[in-house]
């Protein structure tokens, strides 16, 4: 059975009301951050605040509020969420290495400098005429 | 009393959703780089499907998780396929 939003109990009001209101204003300050931050590299860190706390709080009180007002235990929330959470280090990784490339390609300052291959792994391939 | 509490939190949450909404607009259409411009898609359908889960929260109707569940898929390939293009100019080599 369902019941309507109205009949919900108070502790589960409150906790919906709870995450949701948390959810919802890391995302609005996540996004604060992504307009105000200078550089791009500082920038790409400002809105996985609202996908990682955002997405959770609003699931969180999607799920609360589901469970409650259709009395059984509702969890395909976790779906979007684990989603969420899988894809945005994948598409932010793959885009901030676009943008380095981008930036060496066309020098305008932004991008560290590329190490020189110095590493000692490389340098055991190569034939040491000392050693013999 | 509860359906007070949650009537509030829910216009709120969607006032915030919104306005978080607009500055990943405001990112999109100013933003220096096509990087920059990206990024602010990404950030405005995430943005897009927290506020359909939020209506489903506010109307107590399972149908907006659905579409929510299509926007994070879609979008994700969608900026997939966008870094793809910045880095190597083609989506399939």
């Amino acid at each position: 059975m369902i019941l309507a939003p109205a009949d919900l109990p108070l502790w589960a009001a409150i906790a919906v009301a709870f995450f949701l209101l948390f959810g919802a204003s890391l995302t609005l300050i996540g996004a604060i951050g992504f307009l105000k931050l200078p550089t791009f590299y500082e920038r790409i860190h400002a809105p996985t605040l609202g996908t990682s706390w955002g997405v959770g709080g609003v699931m969180l009180a999607s799920m609360i509020f589901f469970s409650v007002t259709s009395s059984r235990l509702v969890v395909h929330e976790v779906l979007i969420g684990l989603f969420i959470t899988v894809t945005t280090p994948v598409t932010f990784m793959l885009l901030a290495r676009a943008a380095l490339h981008r930036d060496r390609a066309e020098n305008t300052g932004y991008a560290p400098e590329k190490k020189k291959a110095s590493l000692p792994v490389q340098e055991e391939g190569q034939i040491r005429p000392a050693d013999n | 009393m509860s359906a007070i509490i949650l009537f509030t939190a829910v216009s709120i949450a969607q006032l915030m959703l919104a306005a978080a909404m607009a500055i990943a607009f405001v990112r999109m259409f100013r933003g220096p780089r096509a990087q920059d411009r990206i990024i602010g898609l990404d950030a405005l359908y995430v943005n897009a499907m927290l506020l359909l889960v939020t209506f489903g929260i506010g109307t107590g109707r399972v149908i907006y998780f659905e579409a929510a569940l299509v926007i994070g898929m879609l979008g994700f390939v969608a900026t997939v396929a966008l870094a793809k293009f910045l880095m190597r100019g083609e989506v399939i080599e």
